[in-house]
């Protein structure tokens, strides 16, 4: 077992928020078409406020710490939140789309000691990336931010969300990657708008091109590896957890908002209310998170994938229940192994055995 | 032999994990776990006290271990951890100001 997983189980043992990811605001610079977040200002927290929070997570125990927004530099005090963070000893990750970071913002977050910057890219070609962004010249910005953090020494992974409007891109973004020394990171994801709103779904690739993705070694390594059929799942894995998120990971909004995950819009309490760690510890909705084991899940505990499957709890949730299947994992699942999965079984089956006679009352 | 001073790096994150402090390096991603009485060491290198009297003080009083051994393992520790840049040593103090929010 590696140290890092050693020290996950034992923090998972202890309940320990080991990675928490805290959006520093949800306002930004850029309007993309794929986002879920809504950019105006409900009452963010103050600078105050966001420090109390941060002497709250390390009391608890939180080690990584996501720094991200909205766009973090979007906050006037965003330097002062990050070098109270790093004088707290958190290792630190920042998201952002890099537009406003020149050298002396790389200068600054090379010397607080960020352990790496993600900014996303979605194409090398400005006239896509920009017309995702709707901020005209913002990919050279992001590049040339890019550039910047290297030349400090920093470490920077480029995110590259595929989507409809991009879908062709990946293998310029990933060169592009390539060339400027970088980690590349692909994300077929795209998740609801946090208020619930779908609209957006319609962006997600089809599974004709997610098949192409996970069977594309230039992106997965191994594929026979990466897309071998599902061993069968044994008792570990139907005692197990479906993913960190509420139980070593958790989330807190702008606002302060508490949830299990970016992706898992369950509202489990506010740190303007109460302690984080009482929070952590005794929400009713965190706790129920906690419980459900993968044999819980009504129809993925019958599924063949379900020891491997990337199923999001989140996603399942905005679905309608939590403890439901995630449909986009399903499609994943199916296009990297080309097994079914039950939830997939299930709706044919439900679309052929459908009601062969309808009644309905007369209308007088 | 002349005497040693060491500090914690400003470029490491750290946390105190079930009596384990965890320590990650933001140069090249070293992650660490210290021991208990790796811990201590940590904990009291202040880059002002010297490293004999942590070991005597923070080690050997605390662990109930023999000052030879100790100072020897001691020695070792902060050779692999200076090499990963995690702690720094010199041979005279370091002119650092306490950290005000340390938490780890």
């Amino acid at each position: 077992m590696s140290l890092m997983r050693e020290m996950n189980e034992r923090a998972l043992g202890l309940g320990v928020p080991l990675n928490v990811h805290l959006d520093v605001t949800y306002r930004c610079n850029e309007r993309c078409v794929h986002c879920y977040l809504d950019h105006d200002d409900h009452g963010e927290m103050t600078t105050a406020e966001i420090k109390d929070v941060l002497q709250q997570l390390a009391e608890s125990g939180t080690f990584f710490l996501t720094l991200s927004g909205g766009e973090v530099l979007m906050r006037r005090d965003f330097f002062e939140i990050l070098e109270y963070a790093r004088q707290l000893k958190f290792n630190v990750r920042i998201k952002t789309n890099g537009v406003m970071i020149r050298e002396s913002e790389a200068r600054r977050m090379r010397d607080l000691g960020v352990q790496q910057v993600q900014i996303s890219i979605y194409s090398r070609r400005p006239e896509i990336h920009d017309a995702i962004t709707k901020l005209p010249g913002s990919l050279k910005r992001s590049v040339a931010a890019v550039r910047f953090l290297k030349s400090q020494g920093l470490k920077v992974a480029i995110a590259n969300v595929l989507m409809t409007v991009n879908m062709g891109e990946h293998a310029g973004v990933q060169a592009l990657a390539k060339e400027l020394g970088v980690i590349y990171n692909l994300d077929p994801t795209i998740t609801p708008k946090i208020d619930g709103d779908t609209s957006i779904l319609n962006l997600r690739i089809p599974g004709s091109e997610l098949n192409a993705v996970f069977h594309n070694k230039n992106l997965v390594g191994d594929v026979e590896e990466f897309c071998a059929p599902p061993p069968s799942p044994d008792e570990d894995v139907m005692e197990g957890y479906p993913c960190s998120a509420g139980h070593t990971a958790g989330y807190i909004s702008p606002y302060g908002d508490v949830f299990p995950c970016v992706q898992f819009p369950l509202p489990s309490g506010n740190v303007r209310r109460q302690k984080f760690i009482d929070i952590w510890r005794n929400s009713p909705e965190l706790n129920e998170v906690r419980s459900i084991r993968a044999k819980d899940l009504p129809v993925c505990s019958t599924c063949s994938h379900v020891g491997t499957c990337s199923r999001c709890p989140g996603l399942a949730y905005m679905e309608g229940n939590m403890r439901g299947p995630s449909s986009a994992d399903c499609e994943k699942s199916f296009q990297r192994t080309g097994i079914l999965s039950a939830n997939m079984l299930r709706k044919a089956h439900a679309s052929v055995h459908g009601p062969l006679i309808q009644i309905q009352p007369l209308a007088v | 032999m002349s005497e040693k001073y060491i500090a914690r790096s400003s470029q490491i994150a750290a946390r105190m994990l079930g009596g384990e402090m965890m320590v990650m390096s933001a140069v090249d991603s070293t992650f660490f776990t210290l021991n208990q009485v790796a811990t201590a060491i940590w904990q009291a290198a202040d880059g002002r006290t010297p490293l004999s009297e942590i070991v005597a003080r923070n080690v050997c009083n605390e662990f109930d271990v023999d000052l030879q051994i100790a100072s020897r393992d001691a020695e070792q520790f902060v050779d692999e951890l200076s090499q990963h840049g995690i702690l720094m040593v010199s041979d005279r103090p370091f002119d650092i100001s306490a950290d005000p929010v340390e938490a780890a």
